[in-house]
């Protein structure tokens, strides 16, 4: 049986809301962790309706947090951020995007929107629809959040009494966490963990991220397919 | 300061001229298997090293504290599949209590 569009369309809306809901309590700690780590209200917000990834704006704030470079905070950052142009590339074909929509459209090139639109996209109009309601749904609920997190944190004097370094780890490991698909994958990101580990002691801080960059290279270079 | 905003302008800019970059070159040329695999596995191989640096790192000295108490709260939750924002306040919450405790 075939689905009328506009039904479909009204349960991947359903589903683009509540994966905004869910990332935008990741949005209240990013919020919170920003401001304690020296990062203004401003700022924090910026991060987060500017460079709009995840991983990118955690990143940011966990390496200048522990005394890293500003060079090694925005490298990090950019290499993080480097699978969105991937993903944009991938998209391309099916949004087909012109004019103003493209710059919108890539602001919102993020790993939710693009599953959702990949998810959908035996259907051409519901993989766009998919790819636009998710990517709003998140910008929206993330940056609310982001909001609410950073003003609250503003209240708090001592980020470490309240085990605010502990999170940001916790929250590295829980982004990790679901790519963790496979035995190679883990053993990747073992090696990369034990490198980091090992390189703290001998390098400046926001370093031993980047040299973990090696570690995909090698890895990524093996893989024949 | 003024060095947090270059850090917060730069990082936003680069990520979207990444972001808009993917729509704008045609994908043949950036189609090329390993560069697909290398791509696919640098967050895994970044996240993995920030997890660790976060939690041993202080500037360039390795330390075991409360950070290591509230990383392996972490892992169990998350080995039953407890959400996020879970994860995160209880590694908080373990390490805050612990550093109550003893120090």
């Amino acid at each position: 049986m075939k689905i009328p569009s506009h039904a479909s369309r009204s349960i991947v809306t359903r589903n683009a809301v509540s994966v905004g809901l869910a990332t935008g309590l990741y949005g209240i700690s990013f919020g919170a962790l920003a401001v304690t780590s020296g990062f203004n209200f401003f700022q924090t917000q910026i991060l987060s309706l500017g460079l709009f990834s995840g991983a990118s704006q955690f990143a940011v704030v966990g390496i200048i947090g522990a005394g890293g470079g500003s060079i090694a905070a925005i490298a990090t950052s950019s290499l993080l951020g480097l699978r969105n142009g991937f993903y944009a590339l991938s998209l391309a074909n099916l949004l087909k995007l012109k004019g103003y929509k493209k710059v919108l459209g890539a602001q919102i090139t993020i790993d939710e929107s693009t599953a959702m639109a990949v998810a959908n996209n035996n259907d051409e109009d519901l993989g766009r629809w998919a790819f636009w309601a998710t990517g709003i749904s998140v910008f929206v609920f993330w940056n609310i959040a982001t909001a609410i997190g950073a003003f609250g944190a503003q209240f708090v004097t001592d980020p470490k009494s309240l085990g605010l370094d502990a999170a940001v780890a916790a929250a590295f490991l829980a982004l990790l966490w679901p790519r963790l698909s496979n035995l190679k994958i883990r053993t990747v990101a073992l090696i990369a963990g034990v490198l980091a580990f090992s390189l703290t002691p001998f390098v400046q801080p926001g370093i031993p991220v980047l040299a973990s960059v090696l570690i995909a290279i090698i890895f990524g270079l093996r893989e024949k397919k | 300061m003024e060095s947090k905003w270059v850090v917060v302008i730069a990082s936003s800019v680069i990520a979207f001229i990444l972001k808009i970059t993917g729509y704008i070159i045609p994908e043949k040329y950036l189609e090329k298997p390993t560069i697909k695999s290398i791509t696919n596995y640098v967050p895994i191989v970044m996240l993995s090293a920030l997890v660790i640096v976060q939690t041993f790192s202080q500037g360039q000295t390795l330390v075991f504290d409360a950070r290591l108490l509230g990383l392996l709260i972490a892992f169990l939750l998350l080995l039953f599949r407890a959400p996020f924002i879970v994860v995160v306040i209880a590694a908080a919450f373990v390490s805050a209590l612990f550093r109550y405790l003893f120090n």
